[in-house]
């Protein structure tokens, strides 16, 4: 009997005692009914093959494994960067648990969000009674600030109208009329959960600066983008802004909603960029948008109303926080200050100190289409080489930018950019065209287990690993968390390699 | 091994009051219906006997009906019931998630079916493969995009045994006709191909898309093949048990130790011809009746197989449940079932004598779905511990016909409860532990008080058997028992001393 109570054995042992294992061969062979185990061999082999590659990256309708989601999730997060505001997905419910399961999972802390609960009857008669009802129950009992509304596929496909249901439900009372209910229509057949956020953008600024007279400012609005690392980096880039003294606005900043600590309260709203200082950012000299894929739209109608506007790729790395830094400074017209000089210098100092182990590496590159862009160009930095960058929901172009970034440094020559592919494929990409490591989510680790090589994570979601997030990765600060979470892996895997012993271990070597 | 114990049910009854006096009154009309205080049953019943025993108590509220919108019910859809629950865990067929691609992606890896397969080449469970619907798919139907997906799946996977199709809300929405391209394509490609209609949008939680799924299986799958399978006397199919961290296995030891067969587990680690199979067994054991009943009357009807009831939750309900499905089979089986329950009774002596001093009194607060807001509740009193509060996320009234012969008087019961209530409850009645699920987890752990995951058994597992009890004692302990409860103070904020705690051994 393999279990007892002295050592108690759970799933991550118990299965591997002999009685199991038994129970398991019983099991499949009696039963099961399997394939043999000769054809899933030669079909495991096929699946490493360019034949099977080929096939692979020919298909046109099935994704598998996909690395992207759908629109609402990226309203949800948007409206979670808003002091005291509540998510309202107009729609049927059990997306919404979703969602919040999904943002869960990553940060590992609470995600507040309601649905209208929408069953068969409103998709015969439409949703609005569900829309009157349902902002009345969030507005008692939740009591938000505001309440943004976004829609499932379900509102979509019936063609639910926000705009006039919630006229309606104002007209009727569920909420003051001058209460705010911004909203954006977010079809999750259309783009993914970036141009989700990107909707929930333009929908807030929309709501809090149509019909209002810019008066054009001095300030500086800052626009994150869907970050699952917002918690360190918004927190570092304030930090940033401080030293360089500029007049700022984080518009959208998720980080304390997302890190609320624990001392027996439980805070349904944390931080958030304030409904007031929404409204004045219209009144900012310009708008930088760390992340252009994710805000798309919300540039193109900031710069309507006459602020300047400058996108970036989620800046990371050495050159890419240059480039942020010195936009800013032109735009705010303000001097970057030595500390960040200073700061500047030690990322690059620790770069020189560790190169040698960074020089030739080859990466998969995963996720979202800004990540992905950052990610290849910090590699290149360190003398890496980014030889599969794949973002399932990079478009045209991204595809070409990402082709030009590659072409600008002579260790981007042999990168490929994948748009629009899924993670089976680049299992195919990884079997055929090997790589030392790949970088993305947690959904990487099937490949780390299907091709050996090890997973690197650095980007939304992180399911299986903890707290990552809650440090920044951006700025010269989080280059160096950056630099340094790649080198552990880059070490663990020469000992690993190097760890038999009297076999391998001659190259065990203490001082590296 | 029962206890004794009631709840102040005047209390409870304050705390239910209070609450409903945050919604507007149309709601709070509607939600008292769903909340209420167990009443008294029967005297000298112990609910040792589970289903079987006297009733406990009676927990009268209303079920399975409407969530009320913007209160931020806990529940999911039909989709999550059919995909999620029932068809996902089938290893050696691909579940297409026909829509967009987030309710795949939402729901991708996460119910943790265990099972055992080369993922990708013979067995597909942890995988996410979606028709990903664009704008042009809404507009003119996207059954062309199906025939090609299986196509394609085809080309991929050519070692499947089988496919299904998880409707997302579109495809009900814009007419498709994913039956025809069903039959169709499993002509041409000679394998099962299952169609679900559990768009998100039916029903009014998960519990339809169970039923849905149920009646596939007997419409898509039962009676649509030969099956060559030599039947025993001894031939028993599990049902409802979805090998959650591993429980279906743990389950199984104790099954074939008492010489039973089980010819099919549904549908953990399931392939399909286990499914295909199961009209040939002798009974059909079901572990969670919410999910699963519907097939299991079906057989009833159709093959008339008996179905039984059982809980693998706590040496105390195994036992009884190991004896009662014995007596099914007679004093030869009924004779091993005793050496069952002889040979780990040393185990679960050693569990309880290290672990009830440490859990003894403690109160705790349950919210999950399907069978676990009654089954684990003898688990618990087992260790010494008392339920405060349970409620179901999609239960029928069935299930709290049930559930009363679990819970004592006084008890707390919710039924589909909203975020707001919950937190109240918790709040008013501060119990020691409380388990539910993911979304409610961190909430609850910035109280300050205890939580552990009762959907996915918090990434640990399996609790089923007398194996899984060992854990489930172990992390119940880990949860209370940890330092960190006593931190939450700042010193210089500090109101009370936190007591010392120690780590098990």
């Amino acid at each position: 009997m393999p279990q007892s109570a002295e050592k108690v054995l759970d799933h991550a042992k118990l299965f591997h005692e002999p009685e199991y294992q038994e129970l398991f061969k019983r099991k499949r062979e009696t039963f099961e009914c399997p394939a043999s185990a000769e054809a899933v061999e030669a079909q495991r082999e096929h699946t490493k093959t360019w034949a099977y590659r080929e096939k692979n990256l020919a298909r046109e309708a099935v994704s598998i494994n996909p690395a992207k989601a759908c629109q609402p999730l990226g309203a949800v997060f948007a409206a979670a960067g808003f002091e005291k505001t509540m998510s309202f997905v107009h729609g049927s419910q059990g997306c919404v648990a979703y969602y919040r399961s999904h943002l869960s999972r990553h940060f590992k802390e609470p995600a507040s969000a309601v649905s209208s609960s929408m069953t068969e009857d409103a998709a015969v008669f439409g949703g609005l009674n569900n829309m009157i009802d349902g902002l009345a129950n969030t507005y008692s009992l939740y009591e938000p600030k505001m309440i943004a509304v976004s829609t499932t596929c379900m509102a979509e496909v019936i063609g639910d109208d926000l705009k006039s249901f919630i006229g309606n439900a104002k007209n009727k009372g569920s909420v003051p009329q001058d209460y705010d209910v911004p909203h954006a229509h977010t079809p999750a057949f259309v783009g993914s959960h970036v141009d989700g956020y990107d909707n929930m953008m333009k929908g807030i600024l929309e709501h809090f600066w149509e019909g209002k007279e810019r008066q054009a400012g001095t300030a500086i609005n800052i626009i994150p983008g869907f970050d699952g690392f917002c918690v360190g980096n918004n927190r570092e880039l304030k930090r940033i802004l401080d030293q360089m003294g500029v007049s700022y606005t984080l518009v959208q900043d998720a980080s304390d909603q997302f890190d609320t600590p624990s001392d027996g309260h439980f805070r349904m709203y944390s931080g958030g960029t304030t409904l007031a200082d929404t409204a004045a950012a219209l009144n900012a000299k310009a708008t930088v948008s760390l992340q252009s894929y994710c805000t798309r739209k919300t540039l193109d109608y900031i710069a309507d109303k006459g602020q300047e506007t400058a996108g970036f790729h989620y800046p990371l790395g050495v050159a890419a926080t240059d480039e942020l830094l010195l936009k800013i400074s032109e735009l705010a017209g303000v001097d970057i200050p030595d500390s960040l000089t200073l700061e500047r210098g030690r990322l690059v100092d620790a770069m020189a100190d560790s190169q040698a182990y960074l020089h030739g590496k080859k990466y998969a590159i995963f996720g979202d289409p800004d990540f992905v862009y950052a990610m290849a160009r910090f590699v290149m930095e360190t003398g890496g080489e980014p030889t599969h960058c794949l973002a399932t929901n990079g478009n045209k172009a991204w595809e070409e930018e990402m082709t030009q970034l590659l072409a600008s440094s002579p260790f981007g020559k042999d990168g490929k950019v994948w748009a629009g592919k899924d993670l089976w494929a680049l299992r195919s990409l990884m079997l055929t065209e090997p790589v030392d490591f790949v970088i993305g989510s947690s959904y990487g680790k099937y490949l780390e287990r299907d091709t050996g090589t090890p997973l690197i994570r650095l980007t939304f979601p992180i399911f299986d690993r903890h707290h990552h997030h809650r440090f920044p990765v951006m700025g010269y600060q989080g280059g160096l968390r950056l630099l340094t979470t790649i080198l552990d892996k880059v070490f663990d895997k020469l000992d690993r390699d190097s760890e038999i012993p009297a076999k391998t271990d001659i190259s065990f070597d203490l001082t590296r | 091994m029962s206890l004794d114990y009631e709840n102040d049910g005047a209390f409870n009854e304050k705390v239910i009051e209070e609450v409903l006096s945050a919604y507007p009154d149309k709601f709070a009309k509607r939600r008292k219906k769903h909340l209420s205080v167990a009443k008294g049953a029967e005297e000298g019943a112990t609910g040792a006997e589970g289903e079987e025993g006297q009733l406990l108590s009676e927990c009268d509220v209303k079920s399975n009906i409407k969530s009320i919108p913007g209160v931020m019910t806990i529940r999911g859809c039909a989709y999550a019931g059919s995909k999620g629950v029932v068809w996902g865990p089938v290893k050696d067929m691909v579940h297409i998630s026909h829509g967009p691609v987030g309710c795949g992606q939402y729901s991708w890896s996460q119910r943790r079916n265990y099972y055992i397969g080369s993922t990708g080449i013979d067995s597909f469970v942890t995988m996410q493969v979606t028709s990903d619907f664009q704008e042009r798919d809404i507009v003119f139907g996207g059954d062309k995009k199906l025939a090609k997906v299986i196509d394609e799946l085809e080309e991929m996977f050519p070692l499947s045994h089988g496919i299904s199709i998880q409707s997302e809300c579109p495809i009900g929405l814009i007419g498709d006709d994913i039956e025809a391209v069903s039959k169709k394509k499993g002509k041409e490609i000679g394998k099962t191909i299952v169609p679900v209609r559990c768009e998100g949008f039916r029903g009014v939680s998960q519990s339809l898309g169970h039923h849905i799924a149920n009646d596939t299986i007997r419409d898509w799958v039962l009676d649509k093949k030969e099956t060559t399978f030599e039947a025993g006397p001894y031939d028993v199919n599990v049902i409802g048990d979805y090998n959650i961290g591993g429980d279906a296995w743990a389950s199984r030891m104790l099954l074939e130790e008492m010489g039973l067969r089980v010819v099919g587990n549904w549908s953990g680690d399931a392939t399909l011809a286990e499914i295909e199979r199961s009209p040939k067994a002798k009974l059909n054991l079901i572990h969670c009746y919410r999910s699963m009943n519907y097939i299991c009357r079906h057989m009833e009807e159709k093959y008339g197989i008996h179905w039984m009831e059982y809980n693998f939750f706590g040496p105390s309900q195994i036992a009884h449940s190991l004896r009662k499905i014995a007596k099914h089979f007679g004093p030869e089986i009924e004779e091993k079932a005793e050496a069952v329950i002889a040979k780990y009774q040393p185990l679960v002596d050693g569990v309880i004598a290290k672990y009830r001093p440490r859990l003894e009194g403690k109160s705790v607060m349950l919210y999950v779905g399907g069978l676990r807001p009654r089954h684990v509740i003898t688990a618990y009193e087992d260790l010494g511990m008392q339920i405060a509060g349970t409620g179901y996320e999609f239960a029928h009234n069935d299930d709290y016909q049930r559930t009363g012969h679990y819970v004592r008087k006084g008890t707390l019961i919710y039924d589909d409860v909203t975020g707001y209530e919950l937190e109240k409850f918790i709040e008013r009645v501060r119990p020691d532990l409380v388990g539910s699920g993911i979304k409610e987890k961190y909430p609850v752990q910035k109280m300050g008080i205890p939580f552990r995951q009762m959907h996915s058994w918090d990434y640990s597992g399996p609790y089923h058997g007398y194996d899984g009890f060992a854990i489930f004692a172990r992390d119940m302990d880990l949860a209370i028992n940890n330092p960190v409860w006593g931190l939450f103070d700042a010193p210089w904020k500090k109101k009370e001393q936190a007591p010392a705690l120690q780590a098990a051994e």
